[in-house]
């Protein structure tokens, strides 16, 4: 068998291989840090330790804030109902202004480390105030 | 192993019966397993109710320009309403946003055109607002259901989340009473208000009565800032509140009734001499 054009073609194929996998190399060694939210705002700290607690468990926040957050938008706006009884019978404010971000007033630290790292752009702030935040990087 | 035709079709049947089930069953799990249970919200406790809200505007209260300009802005800080000036100091009729404002006795109650009109009447200034219609047009023609009349107390409300910026709501509204944001509003807000959300370009907002602060019994933020006894606000439904008393015993007008929208905002006009 010939194979015409061989050198074209094969120094072609390598050219296409070395940019089609350059993505790879490039990020080789470096390592993909994994997203750390912070809980260190002076809300949190000023709490005891037992009172150290979102509205529900972590597990589930972390798993279903979305879903809790929508589910409180839509009692709010649409129903006027606007207080939350969580798991333990406690009693929240659904507000994503007054009453998540009185704690977590470090909305780049908790709410973007996240967001950015999974590449997902919730349009919350485009209308909700956050905190604002010293630039310490 | 030989089949016919007619147990082929028979397994086929069955077989894709079987997944069909068992897919609408995990759907089914998925969709029940999310979220919290209804029953865990409740109203606040010190929400201020009512069947109808309703204001009663008393002309003769406000009498200096002071009195009407302190009204608005306290709505306009409240609710991080924006403020689009031109570079010479104007206001930018194009991307004003108001949701309570100032008119003309011409432009406010058109259908009551006199042309020997008490001259003071014609020229005076009205304060007015979303009229919280009882057959709102808004709300009729909303194609996303952003804009929705609260069943339990008539206020006519908006979820911002929801709208598209269609506008078609302005074209309904026979009050003027819906500004749409044509760029982002943020950069144009001078104090912002923490506790309340601004909007986003490409939606339509407007008066809202208040319901975040009535949710905490508090009352309208113009009823507060308003000269005393300007501003009513009450339960039209409750045949004991100032707001019907007033309405059933005083000469109050609305702005054009004929439309049958049925506004819940009543002026008081002239207050001793015309009453």
């Amino acid at each position: 068998m010939k194979l015409y054009n061989g050198g074209k073609i094969l120094t072609g194929l390598i050219i296409f291989v070395a940019i089609a996998t350059f993505p790879i190399y490039y990020n080789i060694g470096k390592v993909n840090a994994k997203p750390e939210p912070k809980l260190d705002t002076p809300a949190i700290q000023q709490m005891a330790e037992s009172e150290r607690k979102c509205v529900e468990s972590k597990a589930y926040m972390r798993a279903e804030h979305m879903q809790l957050l929508n589910n409180w938008r839509d009692s709010v706006v649409r129903d006027g109902n606007r207080q939350f009884i969580n798991s333990t019978n406690k009693h929240y404010n659904m507000s994503l202004q007054n009453e998540c971000l009185r704690c977590h007033s470090n909305k780049k630290k908790f709410c973007d480390e996240c967001h950015n790292y999974m590449a997902v752009k919730p349009y919350c702030f485009d209308c909700h105030i956050a905190p604002k935040e010293e630039q310490k990087s | 192993m030989s089949m016919d035709r007619r147990e082929f079709l028979k397994m086929a049947g069955i077989s894709s019966i079987l997944g069909l089930g068992v897919s609408a069953a995990a759907t089914a799990q998925n969709i029940l397993g999310q979220g919290i249970a209804p029953d865990k919200v409740i109203t606040n406790p010190e929400a201020l109710t009512a069947k109808h809200w309703a204001m009663v505007v008393d002309m003769s209260k406000f009498k200096t320009d002071e009195d009407f300009q302190k009204t608005i802005s306290a709505c306009h800080t409240t609710h991080n309403v924006p403020d689009f000036k031109n570079p010479d100091g104007s206001v930018n009729l194009k991307d004003e946003i108001k949701w309570i404002w100032k008119e003309t006795y011409e432009h406010a109650f058109p259908e009551e055109d006199n042309p020997y009109m008490d001259e003071k009447l014609k020229e005076m200034p009205f304060l007015v607002l979303c009229n919280h219609c009882e057959k709102p047009a808004c709300v009729r023609v909303c194609p996303t259901q952003a804009t929705f009349k609260r069943p339990q107390d008539g206020i006519v409300m908006m979820d911002m989340h929801r709208c598209i910026g269609c506008r078609f709501c302005m074209a309904a509204c026979p009050y003027g009473a819906r500004s749409f944001n044509w760029r982002d509003p943020r950069p144009f807000i001078k104090n912002e208000n923490k506790e309340y959300p601004t909007r986003t370009k490409g939606v339509v907002e407007k008066c809202t009565f208040c319901t975040e602060r009535l949710a905490f019994g508090k009352m309208p933020a113009c009823v507060e800032a308003a000269p005393k006894g300007g501003l009513l606000f009450g339960d039209l439904a409750d045949k004991n509140s100032e707001v019907r008393k007033i309405v059933e015993t005083r000469y109050t007008i609305r702005r054009k009734p004929n439309l049958g929208t049925g506004p819940s905002v009543y002026y008081l006009i002239g207050g001793n001499e015309h009453a």
